[in-house]
This record gives structure tokens, C-alpha cells and sequence, in this order.
């Protein structure tokens, strides 16, 4: 850590945050004493079993600017986003958030309820519930309008961790990469983009992934959703953690337009921005078919796609066969930035 | 495959197999040649960003070298020049430049570290942004930190042309590219056979400005452009003029360049710049290499509308990993990035040492983020 301070990167979901994890939080404490997933397998969430079943438990932050963006809004983002984080350790069944707010002083009541009826929308479409909460006011300019945590439990069958790919398995993602980070990228620098909707995904994937899961009949076998850092982190992280290589076929991941003419625009990788209603799941090869068709019936799941396999080459290393020759797919560290030319 | 997915894939110049086909023409030509290496610079960041992305590296011959030189406006922004946009944010002033520029260190600070320091900078996409926020806030002074090329310096122009509010002015780091071409060709260093000039650059000035150069050091020059069959197209005819040791310009980018090229444009360039010379970064002081205000802008020229003295932070002494940084020959083509000690160990995008490392146009930021020219051909069979 340079001169001994958190830095903005530092909360960007890449290696710098990992390394504070590692260094900073996590010094201490031991894993978990039983049997479950704890804080040293750096997962979406914990998981700690009950009889024959699986409690997982995770917990997430949500601030963005701005608070209402195109396609969704930070309460969507608060439900959708922890109830993903469940989903990809397995659990959808019986899922209870609590939401704990702190709003700026002067933040409008209106725009508190929209924010209210959004997260009441998005439960709805998880099938999920926010059973307690917490309420904090903090003076004006002591935060940029408001921050929800939302902190979730549900059950899972079998938990699926994000380190379980063998040589072989098939990488699937469920639809186009890169909405979410460049449609509020877009918004937050005022960047007017011509030719199509720029969109975020923002979506609770929990229903999708349990029909998924059903139809992986346990050949799913890791998953994880490309928030920060994009693809690129998910894969980079999926890839070190199985001590596997990940090879990818660029012309196979689906990329909306809209998000790739941003994206060749401003110079930003779609693969390296942040979806919020997308998984990236690495499936056994004897049932990757049905677990696409399964995807594929869902409407969150129509453009999925097989984009890659796990290969013995380059543990630890995505590469990116791009049609015309292939490349290291490198995770970004910290906020990609908007070029020049 | 939906059809919005399918509409993304159909981007023209990209076809797979049309470029197999051109990377075993380029093979061929380069067999026959018979001899290794044979050294080209392209000239352009977003040549070497293309090739990177497309990861064409790794299938071109293993005799061929493809050297990246001064083509990062970015990188070549000398470090006086960031402290001068420092001071005016340090004034007051709002300061609106590209993402790039951001973090490109001065002497001792960067824009990014005026913004953490509370001053006003911004982020802008184009200058006309920075006219709408001077229109908007008239009691405020804004001023356009510009770099680029002669491509961005034209976008410039025509904002300082469509009669700016008083309160608006401009900074000018812009860079003039054909004379930079030149150093690197007259270096005795040098080992370049070819060059590939930047297709956006010569839609503004031509490809015709490049034909005294190509006969005064009698080295071949193909302009074309950024999709991978533009480049793997371009290589193949400039390998072609190597192997016929015809030192000629070949536009293989006629979609978008011609031989005078965009006369408007470079009339609107030459209205509001003049060439000076000056140092570009790492490189060398390069006479007519930047280009400034004419004094008939001098209303909108920041140098002169607000006295910048940045001379308090020429004194800071560089710092000892400053020194070790070899920024300057990689954009001249003597290095590559693997050849510094500092790549991705002191000098990373987020801490960058030398402005190479900053700009997504800069060889080491290109190199870090796209893997450099990993060894991936034991791959080959594997999937």
C-alpha cells in the first residue's frame, strides 16, 4: 500500500483490493473451524452446513454514481446484487436480506421511495424478502447521497465455490458483457453515445440459476458473477484458484452493440467492466448443453453463450483467442478511464 | 446468436479468414526476404493497441519485428508542460483535460494529484464539453488542457474558430507528428527498414506529406488503418516495399485517406496553430514538433491569458526510479518494455513512473494490460 493509505483502487474489486483483503482484514482470523466456506476461500459468500443442507451468508456495500442510472437504480442494485452473490455459491432457496441505509441529510423523501418500490420490485422477481434493516442519517456532505448494505441468507443444496474447475469443464456466461459498467460510465461522464440503448443488466439471477443448477445435476462447478473488474477478474480469479488455464474465444462472447460501440469509443474493454445480472459458470462437459438450454429459456438467459474452456496451459492465466491470434486477458486494477483517440 | 449480438460481429475489416490469409502472404514475403529482423515502426498508439486486442503479435513471423515509436501524444507530453496545467488548476482555475492525461506525472505532481488535492479538474471527452461548461458558469474561468495529435488538434481548432465564450481558453500540448518521423529515421541507432504512418492522422494532412521523407532517408512508408485487416494489410505491403527496396508511400487506407488529404481541416489547423519546436518527452527536443496558438488566438491561449510560472517545480529533482525509467527509448523503438526494470514491478497503470505506463496509447500500459507477446503457439493444438 503506497504511503500507507487506502486508495480508490483499493475498492475496485481487482488485485489491489484482494491484496488488502488478504493483508489487512483477514490477518487474524482463522477459517472456519467447521465444515463450511469461510473468509480464506475469498468467495461471493460464506457457507456453513445444516443437516443435509448448506447456509450461505454474504453481505455487500452499494454505493454508485449516480443513484438512478439507465436501466436501474442503487435499491435494485442492493437487492439484485446480494442475491447474486447467494446464487453463485448455489443457494436460491428461502432467501432474507436485511438492508441497512445511511442517507446524506437533505437526500429527497421521493427519491427515497422510488429507491423503496425498486427493492420491493426486485425482492419480488428473486423471490426474495428484507425481514430486518437499519436506518442511519449522516450531515450533509459527509457521504454523496446514500449508501444501502444488504447482507443475505439463503440455502443451497451443495454450495458451488468459484475454485472448483478441472481441465476439460466448459465456460458458459448468460448474456452480453460489459452493460452495467458502460452504461454508467456513460452517465457519469455525460457521455452522450449515438446508435442504441446503453443499458445496465441489473437483474437478480436467482431463478435462472436454479434452473441451472437443476439441470447441471451437479456438473455445475464453480460460478461466479463479473461485478467489478468484468469478465476478466471473474476468469482471472476462477483461473488462479483452480490452478487451471482458461482459454476463451472472443467471437463467442456475446457483447450488445450499444456496449461495444461504447466500448470501441471510449477505449474501455467490455470484458473488463462490471455486469450486474450475469454469471460466468464453469459446467462439466457431458451436461454443458443442457445447462445452456436450461439458461437459454430464461429471458435473463437468451443470448448465453459457451465462451471457453479450462486447459492445462498457463495455469492461472485467461487467454484470449481473438480469431486473429491470441492474448493474455488481463484484469484491470482500479477505474478504467475514458481515452483521447 | 441474437441479432444484436450478430450485428456486433459483422464490424468490417475483421474477418477472420481474410486475415489468415493476409498473415500467410506476410509470411511468405518475409521468408523470402530470408533474413531476420526485419524492423518496422508504426507510429501510432492506436496501432499497437489494435495489435495487442486483436493479439496479432503472437501470429506474426517470428523474423518480423513490429517496434512501436513516438506515436502516444499522451506519453510524449513533457513533464513542464503537466506542471504548467498543474499551476493553472493550483490558480483556480477548472482545468478539463482527457482521461489519459490524468495521471501523467509532472516533476513532482500530476493533474490527478491537483484534483486530489481539491483543485478543479475534470475529465472531458472533447473541447466543445469544456465550452458548454464555460457557457454555464460565465463568472468561472475554464481552460482545455489539449493533447493529441494533429487529429485532436483539429477537433481544437474548430472550437476556437466557432467563437468561444470569453471565459474559456486553452492550454495547447498538441503534438505535430511528421517531424517526429523524421528524428527517428535520422537516428544512426535507428533500425528501422519501415514505417507505418497512422491512417486517422493522414485523413487531416494526407498521405503526400510523407513522400519527401520517405525519398530523403529512403525508407518505405505505408499509411492505413486500426481493424486488423487494415494492419495486417499494411504490413504486408510494407514488407512487399522492404523486400523491393522501394522506398515509396503506399496508402493502403484509401477508404479514408487521400494523397492532399482533408484540406478544410488542416486549413482550420494552420488558422489557429503555429509549429514550435519543442522537447517531446523521452525523445528528443523536436523542431516544429508541437504545435501553439497563433497570436491572433492569443484571448484564448491559457499561456497568455494567465501568467503560469511552473517554474517552482523544475527544480524538484527527478527521483531515482524516474532515472531507471526507459520510457524514452521504448518511444523511439530502441526498447521494449520487458527490457525495463521497473515494468510491472515499481511502475504499474495505477503507479505509473514514466508516461508509457499511463496513457491507454502508451507501449508499457499496452504491454501490461495485454500480456507484452506472451509465448501462446504451445497452445496451438491444445484447443
Amino acid at each position: 500500500m503506497t504511503d500507507g493509505r487506502v486508495e480508490m483502487r483499493h475498492g475496485g474489486g481487482g488485485r489491489s483490493m484482494r491484496k488488502l483483503i488478504e493483508e489487512v482484514f483477514a490477518r487474524g482470523f482463522a477459517d472456519v473451524p467447521f465444515d463450511g466456506i469461510g473468509l480464506a476461500a475469498m468467495d461471493d459468500g460464506a457457507a456453513i452446513r445444516v443437516g443435509d443442507r448448506w447456509l450461505v451468508l454474504t453481505t455487500d456495500s452499494h454505493v454508485i454514481h449516480p443513484v438512478f442510472f439507465p436501466g436501474g437504480d442503487i435499491g435494485r442494485l442492493a437487492v439484485a446484487g446480494t442475491c447474486n452473490d447467494l446464487a453463485m455459491m448455489g443457494a436460491t432457496e428461502g432467501i432474507a436480506l436485511t438492508c441497512a441505509m445511511v442517507i446524506e441529510e437533505g437526500f429527497p423523501l421521493d427519491k427515497l421511495e422510488r429507491i423503496q418500490r425498486s427493492m420491493v420490485e426486485t425482492c419480488r422477481e428473486a423471490g426474495a424478502m428484507i425481514v430486518t434493516g437499519d436506518t442511519k442519517v449522516m450531515g450533509k456532505g459527509e457521504l454523496d447521497g446514500i449508501i444501502i448494505n444488504t447482507s443475505g441468507i439463503a440455502f443451497a443444496g451443495a454450495p458451488v465455490r468459484d475454485s472448483g474447475l478441472h481441465l476439460g469443464d466448459k465456460l458458459i456466461v448468460t448474456g452480453t458483457m460489459g452493460d452495467h459498467g458502460l452504461a454508467v460510465m456513460a452517465a457519469r461522464h455525460n457521455l452522450e453515445i449515438d446508435g442504441g440503448t446503453l443499458v445496465s443488466d441489473v437483474a437478480p439471477l436467482t431463478n435462472m440459476i436454479r434452473a441451472a443448477l437443476r439441470a447441471g445435476n451437479g456438473g455445475i462447478v464453480a460460478m461466479k458473477d463479473p461485478t467489478r473488474g468484468g469478465l476478466a477478474s471473474s476468469l482471472g480469479e476462477m483461473a488462479t484458484k483452480a490452478n487451471v488455464g482458461i482459454v476463451i474465444h472472443e467471437r463467442d462472447i456475446p457483447v450488445s452493440a450499444a456496449a461495444r460501440a461504447a466500448g470501441e469509443l471510449i477505449g474501455i474493454d467490455p470484458l473488463q467492466v462490471a455486469n450486474e445480472g450475469k454469471a460466468v459458470i464453469g459446467v462439466r462437459a457431458e451436461v454443458v448443453d443442457a445447462v445452456l438450454a436450461a439458461l437459454r429459456e430464461h429471458p435473463l438467459g437468451r443470448d448465453a453463450a459457451i465462451v471457453g474452456e479450462a486447459v492445462a496451459e498457463r495455469p492461472g492465466s485467461v487467454i484470449l483467442d481473438t480469431g486473429y491470434g491470441r492474448r493474455l486477458l488481463v484484469e484491470s486494477d482500479g477505474e478504467p478511464l475514458p481515452r483521447i483517440c | 446468436m441474437p441479432d444484436r449480438v450478430g450485428e456486433a460481429k459483422e464490424i468490417k475489416f475483421r474477418d477472420p479468414e481474410l486475415a489468415a490469409a493476409l498473415g500467410r502472404n506476410l509470411t511468405a514475403l518475409v521468408d523470402e526476404i530470408g533474413r531476420s529482423p526485419i524492423s518496422l515502426m508504426h507510429v501510432c498508439g492506436s496501432h499497437e493497441q489494435a495489435i495487442a486486442k486483436y493479439g496479432l503479435r503472437a501470429n506474426f513471423p517470428k523474423a518480423l519485428d513490429v517496434i512501436m515509436g513516438p506515436g502516444c501524444p499522451v506519453c510524449v507530453t513533457d513533464a513542464p508542460e503537466v506542471d504548467e496545467g498543474v499551476e493553472l488548476a493550483r490558480q483556480g482555475v477548472h482545468v478539463a483535460t482527457f482521461g489519459d492525461m490524468l495521471r501523467v506525472p509532472g516533476t513532482r505532481l500530476s493533474l490527478a494529484d491537483a484534483q486530489a488535492e481539491g483543485h478543479k479538474v475534470y475529465v472531458v471527452y472533447s473541447a466543445a464539453q469544456v465550452v458548454k461548461m464555460a457557457k454555464e458558469n460565465p463568472g468561472e474561468e475554464y481552460v482545455f488542457y489539449a493533447t493529441g495529435f494533429e487529429t485532436t488538434a483539429v477537433a481544437t481548432a474548430a472550437v476556437l474558430l466557432d467563437e468561444p465564450p470569453p471565459n474559456f481558453s486553452v492550454l495547447s500540448a498538441h503534438k505535430y507528428v511528421p517531424p517526429a518521423m523524421e528524428i527517428v529515421a535520422q537516428n544512426p541507432k535507428s533500425r528501422v527498414e519501415g514505417f507505418l504512418a497512422a491512417g486517422h492522422a493522414a485523413v487531416i494532412t494526407g498521405y503526400g506529406i510523407f513522400e519527401p521523407m520517405a525519398k530523403k532517408y529512403g525508407v518505405p512508408i505505408v499509411v492505413t488503418g486500426f481493424e486488423p485487416l487494415d494492419i495486417l494489410a499494411g504490413l504486408v505491403e510494407l514488407v512487399r516495399l522492404v523486400r523491393d527496396k522501394s522506398p515509396e508511400v503506399f496508402n493502403a487506407y484509401p477508404r479514408c485517406v487521400t494523397r492532399e488529404g482533408n484540406l478544410n481541416a488542416q486549413r482550420m489547423m494552420w488558422q489557429v496553430f503555429q509549429p514550435a519546436s519543442g522537447m517531446w518527452r523521452g525523445i528528443a527536443e523536436i523542431p516544429d514538433g508541437n504545435l501553439r496558438l497563433r497570436p491572433e488566438f492569443a484571448r484564448f491561449d491559457a499561456r497568455k491569458k494567465f501568467s503560469i510560472d511552473a517554474s517552482v517545480y523544475a527544480s524538484d529533482a527527478a527521483s531515482e526510479l524516474v532515472k531507471s525509467c526507459i520510457c524514452g527509448n521504448i518511444m523511439s523503438g530502441l526498447a521494449s518494455p520487458p527490457d525495463c526494470t521497473l515494468f510491472r514491478k515499481e511502475c504499474d497503470p495505477q503507479h505509473p513512473v514514466g508516461a508509457c505506463m499511463v496513457s491507454s496509447e502508451g507501449t508499457c500500459k499496452i504491454w501490461y494490460e495485454y500480456g507484452g507477446r506472451p509465448d501462446l503457439s504451445e497452445l496451438k493444438d491444445a484447443v
